[in-house]
């Protein structure tokens, strides 16, 4: 008897938003915009139309007899526009509270229309509305679900371009290049740095790599070998590396762990590193004194 | 048989390896350059492996073998046109080729060679 009173439920429930379309948009929109944090004109035109394309999907998969089962195959366009709705949120900033919100707000202007057709019989109201609260709980539910996995999707692409971003090699003179280090060095990024590097002394040339590890916050000795491990994949391809901006723990740090840098050019800056660099290349900078 | 060529430049040999290197062949060129640089008074002997995409461990070992002969007979080795991939690979496998000089391209190669033969 349950799944019969339930596609009563749901036929009566799609024959109230269908009739009351503009009234329970109304409703709607005021308890959305009430609860809204971020509050301009073009939020609040957007949520309406997203809300007025929401109704008549809700309309349709309620009447087609699938009742309360968002999981059922009536419901495939309802899910599609929340999942849309929510993945738009989410490029937009909101929070996913008020993602959640969209579609609680809903139920109390429901519950009102409900209230008042079913007034004679305070049972069937009862049952009527802890259905409909339930169908939108996971509703709701669903939006934060999907939030969340496009969140998890922006995070993801963030990773990858900060791997990509923080291992930049420049060229800072004929024949120079830097590789400034940010961050702590894993296999993985060492990888990446490894590639990027040999790919630019083999795309401009290079005779001199200057490595500085200024913003690379500790030196074990695993970061030790990844180091000497892309100074010797350098020196194969005919560049020598001249390692810079060691600060005073790191070096002690480095004595320490008794890592051998002995082989390797090393220097505090990277100011230090290009003079050097450039005079094994056969290059000089001079101050001209100004006249005042 | 299948050799690789030797070329004289003056007293710099010059070798352009541009088939898969397999370990038979490389005997060979150990023996032929050994040789040749002996009979051509070679100061220096200039190795090529830009066409090369792979490269193990027996043929990293024997680069450097070839390197350690050349010094032997006075001759220097630079190996030229190593691929990024084939750079990371030898790293990898623990192969720095110690005691062999590198260069980008045969040009550099031989200035390097000119210079250190100065």
């Amino acid at each position: 008897m349950n799944i019969k009173t339930d596609t009563g439920q749901a036929q009566q429930l799609a024959a109230i938003i269908n009739e009351h379309h503009t009234e329970l948009l109304d409703g709607w929109m005021a308890g959305l915009i009430a609860r809204l944090v971020r509050r301009d004109k073009i939020a609040e035109n957007e949520l309406r139309q997203q809300a007025a394309q929401l109704l008549p999907l809700l309309a349709g998969a309620l009447a087609s007899g699938d009742s309360f089962d968002i999981e059922g195959g009536a419901w495939d366009d309802t899910r599609q526009l929340i999942a849309e709705i929510s993945q738009t949120r989410v490029r937009q900033g909101y929070s996913p509270i008020d993602t959640a919100s969209f579609m609680f707000s809903l139920k109390e202007p429901l519950f009102a229309y409900l209230r008042k057709q079913i007034t004679a019989q305070p049972e069937q109201l009862g049952d009527a509305i802890v259905s409909t609260s339930k169908l939108f709980d996971e509703l709701g539910l669903l939006t934060i679900a999907i939030y969340q996995k496009a969140r998890e999707q922006v995070i993801l692409r963030q990773q990858q371009e900060l791997l990509e971003l923080s291992t930049p090699v420049v060229q800072l003179w004929q024949n120079v290049l830097a590789l400034p280090l940010i961050g702590t060095l894993d296999s993985a990024r060492t990888q990446v740095v490894m590639e990027s590097l040999l790919q630019k002394i083999v795309d401009t040339g290079a005779l001199i790599a200057i490595i500085d590890i200024t913003g690379v916050p500790t030196v074990d000795t695993l970061v030790a070998q990844h180091l000497l491990k892309t100074i010797a994949a350098a020196r194969l391809m005919g560049a020598d590396c001249i390692i810079s901006g060691i600060r005073p723990q790191i070096a002690q740090t480095i004595v320490h762990l008794g890592v051998n840098l002995e082989d390797v050019m090393t220097k505090a800056t990277l100011a230090d590193a290009f003079v050097v660099a450039l005079k094994r290349t056969g290059s000089s900078i001079t101050c001209q004194q100004q006249q005042h | 048989m299948e050799r690789i060529p030797i070329l004289r430049m003056g007293r710099l040999l010059l070798v352009t390896i541009q088939v898969d290197m397999h370990d038979r062949l490389a005997m060979t060129l150990q023996d032929d350059l050994s040789t040749r640089i002996v009979t051509d008074r070679a100061t220096g002997v200039l190795i090529d492996i830009s066409a090369l995409d792979i490269v193990d461990s027996f043929i990293g070992r024997m680069i450097s073998n070839t390197a350690a002969m050349a010094k032997i007979l006075d001759a220097r080795t630079v190996v030229v046109g190593m691929q990024p991939a084939v750079a990371i690979t030898l790293v990898e496998l623990g192969l720095t080729l110690e005691g062999v000089s590198t260069a980008l391209n045969v040009e550099r190669g031989i200035k390097l060679l000119e210079w250190g033969g100065a």
